[in-house]
């Protein structure tokens, strides 16, 4: 039996943070997330979670890196600032391959911004952020219930992989409210052992070190291929998408999160007109869907990437499709979310530009 | 000939010789990188001691900082994390929280600590963490070259107060130790050095406390070392000593700032 509540996307992630087993919390009051740390200090506290209300995000990041290096299954959220003040701590986590769950429920930057949704901080997800050649596995949720399902995944992917794994969401999803069934999730039967944390040395084995120093530039070559060799792997794995209305489509409306929703209501809007648009959603920001786009491209009239931001994923698609289709781009910014009816407006723009200007198949 | 004498040194002939004093096992023998006369070594030396003596060499975490010590853990023979520069405490809190039933400590330099720390200094000690904070004061930043650090006398001079520290330009020596003292937090607050054979097995003593009033759950156990730089502060280790003693001590005198109740 499934058990189905009314909930905010926050409180789902958090309730979901609980029955996955996660033994830590460290964080730091910041809206539009601060139900996250609320919802924990309160009801995990009760349900046996440490629960930390740090001096800062800089304290919380580096908590949570002491936490998982002593082997505990750990988490800190935040929003869009708060995150860019963590960055130092997550390259640090990345090198050091501690898994762990980073949850940015992000809002409308740059600067303090705004505490309405955004997804400006795609770059600083997927792209790096912090310094250095590392990656986070990033999920983005589109619904509540994807707030509370995705919490499991992230923890297991982050143990299997040894890799920091973020949940990249926004404002909007973490405020509204709707029904969530938490699936069934024994903690226990995913526990995998953690032979390097440091949790006192036995006489059994020499000391475990958690460290990201390498003074001789050949070794921090290696560790720097060692961690390459394990983001192939990741690629290889766990790429994760939905497709919908696909099969037939001549155009396809990518984007993430929140805005697929909203994208796919536009694209429903425009079929009714005659025009065969499907949407492809992103469900790991990285490692990113690119082959399924490439295999998808060439038969194409164009591709129209949307986003709550000046246009930072559309770069991937570009990347993706290498021009075997036109890509355009329609965004928001500063907090704004597009509604169905002007994504619809852009995707006829878009329709009759191409028409009017096809591209040769190639 | 040299190489006799260093052959003599590395296997010496010990026959009819009484063991009186050795070194703790819990020094994983790897050698020291630091300048000679350094303090550093001799911290190192005397917590390993302290907390094989204490028999909880398989309990203990410790947390590395960045500085001079970044490679604390190249040297003890402990489970160890190195720390982002200035969150030791902030590790450290973390992994007591997760495993409340292990000894913790960090140890930082001043730089670490009192400057790019401050805050997790604060308020670790101010929520009363059960960890011991080991502080290693030597009024400079030594690993990026000898510049100012919080804790830097007036009209001292450093790569980056070339002419000495003023107050119109840097403001004044921080006395941090003072600081977390004022905390309630704090159970245990003290001052030492390594400067002389005495001073050494004072701060033993005080290293075993901190362990002791870690084990009962007191609160946080503070102790700063003020320590020299030889290559630092440009003298020879003789000189650092006695700079230290004349300098260092009537800013920050050794003796204990908070003790438990």
């Amino acid at each position: 039996m499934s058990d189905i509540r009314l909930m905010k996307g926050n409180e789902a992630l958090a309730e979901a943070v609980i029955r996955s087993g996660c033994q830590a919390y460290f964080g730091y009051p910041i809206t539009p997330q601060s139900e996250v740390l609320e919802y924990l200090a309160d009801e995990g506290r009760q349900r046996g979670m440490i629960v930390l209300q740090a001096e800062s995000e800089v304290a919380s990041i580096n908590m949570v890196y002491g936490a998982a290096g002593a082997g505990a299954r750990v988490m800190t959220s935040s929003s869009s600032p708060g995150i860019s003040l963590m960055m130092e701590g997550i390259s640090y986590i990345a090198c050091a391959e501690l898994p762990c769950l980073l949850v940015n429920v992000s809002r409308g930057g740059p600067g303090l911004g705004t505490i309405q949704p955004s997804q400006g901080d795609y770059f600083q997800a997927v792209k790096g952020g912090g310094h250095g050649d590392y990656r986070l596995i990033v999920l983005a949720p589109s619904t509540v219930q994807e707030m509370a399902d995705f919490v499991f995944d992230a923890f297991d992917l982050a143990d299997k992989y040894r890799n920091p794994a973020m949940i990249l969401t926004d404002g909007a999803l973490g405020q509204m409210m709707e029904k969530v069934a938490f699936k069934e999730y024994d903690p226990a039967a995913h526990k995998i052992p953690k032979p390097w944390a440091t949790t006192g040395k036995p006489p059994t084995r020499p000391p475990n070190v958690i460290t990201t120093l390498n003074m001789q530039s050949e070794q921090m070559e290696e560790v720097n291929k060692r961690l390459q060799a394990k983001y192939a792997d990741i690629q290889e794995h766990e790429v994760r998408y939905e497709l919908l209305d696909a099969d037939d489509a001549e155009y396809l409306v990518v984007a993430y999160g929140l805005m697929a929703r909203i994208a796919h209501r536009a694209a429903e809007l425009v079929r009714t007109k005659g025009h065969k648009v499907g949407l492809l959603r992103p469900i790991t920001l990285w490692p990113y869907p690119g082959e399924i786009l490439r295999s998808l491209a060439p038969r194409l009239q164009g591709i129209l990437v949307v986003e709550m931001n000046a246009g930072q994923m559309v770069e991937d698609v570009r990347l993706s499709v290498e021009g075997r289709t036109p890509v355009s781009f329609y965004g928001r910014m500063g907090g704004i979310i597009p509604s169905p009816d002007e994504i619809a407006e852009a995707l006829e723009r878009m329709i009759t530009t191409t028409v009017a200007h096809p591209v040769e198949a190639n | 000939m040299a190489q006799e004498i260093l052959q003599e040194i590395a296997t010496p002939d010990l026959e009819g010789m009484e063991c009186v004093y050795e070194r703790t096992g819990n020094l994983l023998g790897t050698r020291f990188h630091y300048c000679p006369g350094c303090g550093h070594s001799v911290v190192h030396r005397v917590l390993m001691e302290v907390i094989e003596e204490l028999g909880i060499t398989e309990q203990t975490v410790g947390i590395a900082p960045v500085g001079c010590s970044v490679f604390a853990y190249n040297y003890m023979g402990i489970d160890m994390q190195e720390a982002a520069h200035g969150r030791a405490s902030a590790v450290a809190t973390a992994v007591k929280r997760v495993l409340p039933d292990k000894y913790v400590f960090s140890y930082q330099g001043d730089g670490d600590l009192a400057a790019i720390g401050t805050a997790e200094t604060i308020h670790t000690c101010n929520r009363g963490e059960n960890i011991l904070m080991l502080f290693i004061n030597n009024a400079i930043y030594g690993m990026t070259g000898g510049q100012m650090a919080p804790t830097t006398l007036l009209g001292m001079k450093t790569s980056t107060t070339p002419t000495g520290r003023t107050v119109e330009v840097a403001g004044f020596p921080l006395k941090i130790t003072d600081i977390v003292a004022t905390l309630p937090g704090t159970a245990y607050v003290t001052r030492h050095s390594v400067h002389t054979p005495n001073a050494v097995r004072q701060l033993k003593k005080a290293i075993t406390k901190g362990f002791q009033y870690q084990k009962e759950k007191r609160g946080t156990c503070f102790i700063e070392v003020v320590s020299n730089c030889p290559s630092g502060w440009k003298m020879t280790p003789i000189q650092a000593n006695q700079w230290l003693v004349e300098n260092m001590f009537p800013l920050y005198p050794p003796g204990d700032l908070r003790t438990p109740a």
